[in-house]
């Protein structure tokens, strides 16, 4: 078990010393690994480095040796490795009961996972488990003074910034969003130490079973996902009517991207889903996010404020989603955006 | 069979600002308003109500205002209210919370036997998307993720089929009950109550558990339960945006500007 909640302010740690390392939690689906768990490595070396501790992963799965490897690809100096069938699909129960294990047995003084559905979906039971604080959705990490892990991380819909420390319990555990951290530099000459584990947990234990998997990436109507999209258009009330949403969709179609839309878009039915990005909706950060006729109300910047660059085109220059933006430009949408569909057009047709 | 919803009262993130030289948040006149995605947790246990026969107790923790979202909770049909609320719970972070939130259900549960904890994915204030996983922890019931469909409940054969929306895929998963669900605000499209309900509800009576009634040990609740401290707050500097040409009087030369700065600085490739 983590450390007892006995403390009172000024004692120490109970065992701290005993928790050494900074743990990386490799996130996979049929042996896939995702990329944040790479950028949790180059984080990790950080951390690493300032304790003077070893980087080391977790890899979780069945038949997932081949990311051990990568692992140390990435940075890491040792991986520990439950290699099962039962770990095929991703539940709950079996993956947090393997990963306090893991904790139990040999005591990092860090954890880090991604903060994905999966990450988020298996991080509360393991620090329920250990009795131990988490804190969901970091941007930055640091190590203080005092060997305590900084965990700091938009709060109250990005409104503002919060720093928060566990200063009585251990692992301290984080999970990061994707692409808040670079992707380390790959060094193919780099080995490490495998540390082979197994779980007695057989099929007959757990209560949950997937019965299938549909992928809704492929763009099928009515079953778009845009949290998984590179880049996003966004239709906001200035598109004014229901048929200028083509030009939003000829402009994603056009970059390879999905089409979005605001709230209040939806509400005036000028799009054809009913799903919308912002505080009450999805949560979105694609690597570009194009806000069309957007006015950017703190409901919706929420759901897309942490996309790499931000573009919004509005006719009027007050609007607030020019406070969230990259880039800018002034101007009405229905000019603007066919535009822009007929200067990619133009260039590619060029090439 | 009961099934217990989770609701938290929050911010209105709208009405939130800065305090311009102190970099905190000015919480004075900001309203109250039920958190966005409990709303259709709320809506979800009521069709399982209608569907199944179910009967529905909402829960919330909180200070004491808290009791009109519950009132409100009453009035778009759920059964039983109860408002978990105490000065010792105050202060506490998602794993202090839990601890109340399960203690509560295992309450609950005495009475009548739990089939589904029906919360919101996340907050908007607090926005871990912890709280429900950690009470599915502490209650040992399965655990249900980021819901859009709530496929089937037998409660003869104790098993929920659900479909869980991930990045990039469904998953259509069978669990069995009680479980513990969090649900996407895709699921559904809740309800307004009706002007009746809200006045019948005006006169229903919220259960009020406190600490006397809850008995935790206060070392496990609240600031003292919460390994987790914020230690600094600050504001979120953005950069300003870069406007790019005229788009009023040339939107040929401004979309000719974007996408050319877009490729140049390597942000997009044609």
């Amino acid at each position: 078990m983590g450390v007892r909640q006995s403390w009172k302010k000024g004692e120490p740690i109970m065992a701290e010393e005993d928790y050494k390392g900074v743990w990386v939690f490799v996130e996979q689906t049929d042996g896939e690994p995702a990329t944040v768990s790479w950028e949790l490595l180059s984080v990790g070396a950080d951390l690493a480095r300032k304790l003077d501790v070893e980087l080391c992963t977790m890899v979780i799965g069945d038949n997932v040796e081949h990311l051990c490897q990568e692992s140390f690809v990435y940075g890491a100096s040792k991986v520990y490795l439950i290699d099962a069938p039962v770990f095929h699909d991703y539940r709950t129960e079996p993956y947090y009961r393997a990963v306090r294990y893991l904790i139990d047995k040999y005591k990092p003084e860090v954890v880090l996972l991604g903060s994905t559905s999966l990450g988020r979906d298996l991080t509360g039971p393991v620090a329920t488990e250990l009795n131990t604080g988490l804190t969901e959705g970091c941007t930055e990490l640091d190590i203080d003074e005092n060997r305590l892990l900084l965990q700091t991380r938009p709060a109250y819909s990005g409104n503002i910034m919060a720093t928060i420390v566990n200063e009585r319990a251990r692992p301290q555990i984080s999970t990061v969003r994707p692409r808040a951290m670079e992707v380390p530099e790959k060094d193919t000459s780099r080995t490490g130490e495998i540390v082979r584990e197994s779980m007695d947990i057989s099929e007959e234990d757990i209560g949950v079973k997937v019965l299938e998997v549909i992928d809704s990436s492929k763009g099928e109507a009515g079953a778009i996902d845009i949290t998984a999209a590179d880049i996003i258009v966004c239709a906001g009330r200035g598109i004014q009517s229901s048929e200028n949403f083509q030009m939003i969709q000829e402009l994603a179609d056009e970059l390879g991207g999905a089409v979005a839309c605001s709230r209040a878009a939806v509400e005036d039915g000028l799009t054809p889903v009913e799903s919308w990005v912002g505080q009450s909706g999805t949560t979105v950060r694609p690597r570009i996010y194009i806000a069309c006729g957007v006015s950017g109300a703190i409901q919706h910047t929420a759901g897309m404020r942490d996309s790499d660059v931000i573009i919004a085109i509005n006719y009027d220059k007050q609007a607030p989603i020019f406070e969230v933006a990259t880039f800018g430009i002034e101007g009405d949408v229905l000019q603007v955006v066919p535009a822009i569909t007929r200067y990619v057009r133009e260039l590619r047709a060029r090439k | 069979m009961l099934i217990v919803v989770c609701i938290k009262e929050v911010p209105d993130a709208a009405y939130i600002n800065i305090d311009p030289a102190t970099g905190t948040l000015i919480r004075e006149g900001v309203p109250s308003i039920i958190n966005p995605f409990d709303n259709h947790a709320l809506e979800e246990s009521l069709r399982l109500k209608e569907k199944h026969g179910f009967r529905v107790a909402a829960i919330s923790m909180g200070p004491t205002s808290a009791g009109e979202t519950l009132r409100n909770a009453l009035a778009m049909g759920v059964d039983e209210v109860v408002l978990l609320s105490d000065p010792v719970f105050s202060g506490s972070d998602t794993l202090a919370t839990t601890k109340v939130l399960a203690e509560a259900i295992k309450r609950l549960a005495e009475k009548e036997e739990v089939a589904i904890v029906i919360c919101g994915k996340q907050t908007i204030d607090g926005a871990t998307a912890q709280v429900g996983p950690g009470i599915a922890t502490r209650l040992k019931y399965s655990q249900l993720t980021l819901v859009d469909q709530i496929q089937n409940v037998d409660d003869q054969a104790g098993k929920v089929r659900v479909r869980r929306m991930l990045e990039g895929r469904y998953e259509i998963v069978e669990a069995t009950l009680p479980a513990l669900i969090t649900v996407v605000p895709q699921i559904n499209t809740p309800r307004e109550p009706t002007v009746r309900m809200q006045m019948m509800a005006e006169d229903a009576e919220v259960t009020l558990w406190d600490n006397e009634v809850m008995k935790l040990p206060k070392e496990s609740i609240g600031v003292k339960g919460s390994p987790t401290r914020v230690r600094k707050i600050f504001s979120q500097i953005m950069p300003e945006s870069e406007i790019l040409g005229d788009g009023i009087y040339d939107p040929e030369g401004a979309a000719h500007l974007l996408i050319d700065t877009l490729t140049e600085e390597d942000i997009l490739s044609l």
